[in-house]
């Protein structure tokens, strides 16, 4: 069975202009998030999209748009607290709850 | 006049985990260890590479480098270990310590142009996040390769002239996937659950208790509902948001713990216990299962946020009541 995570959150954007249909995105996106049509990749799934940014740093055109972020919530937490951008450091503590 | 020139230094390893290979790997899955888990940046033969032989590149926590080397029996290549700090590959892309700037370095420090005459590196694909392919053959020359999400089809990957199947572009998420990342959340709670039991500990010894044997286990079975139960069963549990679903779980523990003690059959078995049971029990296996987003494979940030701005504060005020409901309760006792 396949996990599903909250719809229409996803903060992903494709400025199909920009896209020249060189498939690097569907060949870095690890949920398959894009489709090619017609020599141009389409979001296809924008709820499977993990805003991992894999896509965004691999398009040399510059055609897709995401927040890229943890989706961590003790990272959050830890963001709260300490007032900085929410980033994967639990690991550097000791408690070491994520990754 | 002298050209002085670098010594070309690889180190040779094996494709066979050692005893003490494996006992490490399970050492950093309870958490023991696991910050320190690492091997040595550079550039790692594997059998006998030659020029021609293609590159691959991981991170240097030693868990990643272990898992790729093993699956490489009977082939002749060259592994570039990149320093991300002990991190795994995809973690460290998400932190871009698997990155762009680093795998240029570690290019330059290896001297990988005198080492291989082709211009191609095999990247896991996981790594993605964090480095720019484009930039990557911009400066170094070198071209990126996706390889693969896991390991176990790499050497696939390459005899089929590197091409992957969508197969093996989709990061899976089994059961099992899941189950090995619960004891570090598990552990994680130690700290947080002393102080817990402390505090109770305490309220015994000033008579406001008795806090006994039954709050223990239905604590730690709220505990491990979040921390594995949740986590294992995921895709079977009804709803979306992570908190929701160890909630439900974690009720359904919390209505069990109160039949177990005989709540409704009982008289003496007060109902503000029960329902102080009910509020906090099922809040805690949601704090935990919400945490168990971190390890997940599919969350976003702007999920997350989401389902934590609904769920914090309602995990916080639930906690609070059923706290109070349940000291009412012991001093009605009293």
């Amino acid at each position: 069975m396949r996990n599903q995570y909250l719809k229409n959150v996803a903060t992903i954007k494709l400025k199909s202009d920009q896209c020249t249909g060189c498939g690097r995105c569907i060949e870095v996106c690890p949920h398959n998030v894009f489709q090619m049509e017609d020599k141009r990749s389409v979001i296809v799934d924008k709820d499977r999209c993990m805003e991992c940014g894999a896509c965004v740093k691999n398009c040399p055109f510059n055609a897709i748009e995401v927040k890229q972020g943890v989706g961590c919530a003790y990272a959050i937490i830890m963001g709260w607290l300490t007032g900085k951008e929410p980033s994967c450091d639990c690991s550097d503590s000791s408690s070491g709850n994520c990754c | 006049m002298q050209i002085s020139t670098r010594e070309l230094k690889t180190i040779q390893t094996s494709t066979q985990l050692t005893f003490s290979d494996v006992v490490g790997s399970w050492k950093a899955r309870w958490g023991i260890n696991r910050m320190n888990f690492k091997v040595e940046p550079g550039l790692y033969s594997v059998g006998n590479p030659g020029n021609s032989s293609h590159v691959l590149v991981t991170a240097n926590y030693k868990m990643s480098f272990d898992s790729l080397r093993k699956e490489l029996n009977g082939l002749d290549v060259w592994i570039l270990v990149i320093d991300t700090k002990g991190i795994n590959v995809w973690c460290a892309a998400g932190k871009g310590t698997f990155g762009t700037r680093e795998l240029l370095n570690r290019i330059a420090i290896v001297q990988l142009e005198k080492v291989v005459s082709h211009k191609a590196l095999i990247l896991p694909q996981l790594g993605a996040p964090g480095i720019s392919a484009h930039e990557v053959s911009k400066f170094s020359g070198f071209k990126v390769i996706y390889g693969p999400v896991k390991a176990k089809d790499v050497k696939a990957f390459i005899n089929s002239g590197m091409k992957a199947t969508a197969e093996m572009r989709r990061v899976e998420d089994s059961a099992y996937d899941r189950l090995v990342l619960t004891p570090v959340e598990l552990v994680g709670t130690f700290k947080l659950s002393l102080m817990i039991f402390g505090i109770l500990f305490l309220l015994n010894l000033l008579g406001i208790g008795p806090f006994g044997f039954v709050d223990f286990y239905a604590y730690m079975g709220a505990v491990l509902v979040g921390c594995v139960l949740t986590p294992v069963l995921l895709p079977w549990i009804p709803g979306r948001a992570f908190a929701w679903k160890g909630w439900l779980v974690g009720f359904t523990w919390a209505v069990l713990v109160n039949v177990l003690n005989g709540w409704t059959t009982v008289p003496q078995y007060s109902v503000l216990r029960a329902l102080g049971y009910l509020l906090i029990l099922p809040s805690v296996s949601a704090y935990f299962a919400m945490n168990f987003t971190g390890s997940s494979t599919f969350t976003s940030f702007s999920g997350v946020l989401k389902e934590m701005k609904i769920a914090v504060p309602a995990l916080i005020i639930s906690i609070f009541l059923g706290v109070i409901l349940i000291l009412v309760n012991s001093f009605i006792k009293l």
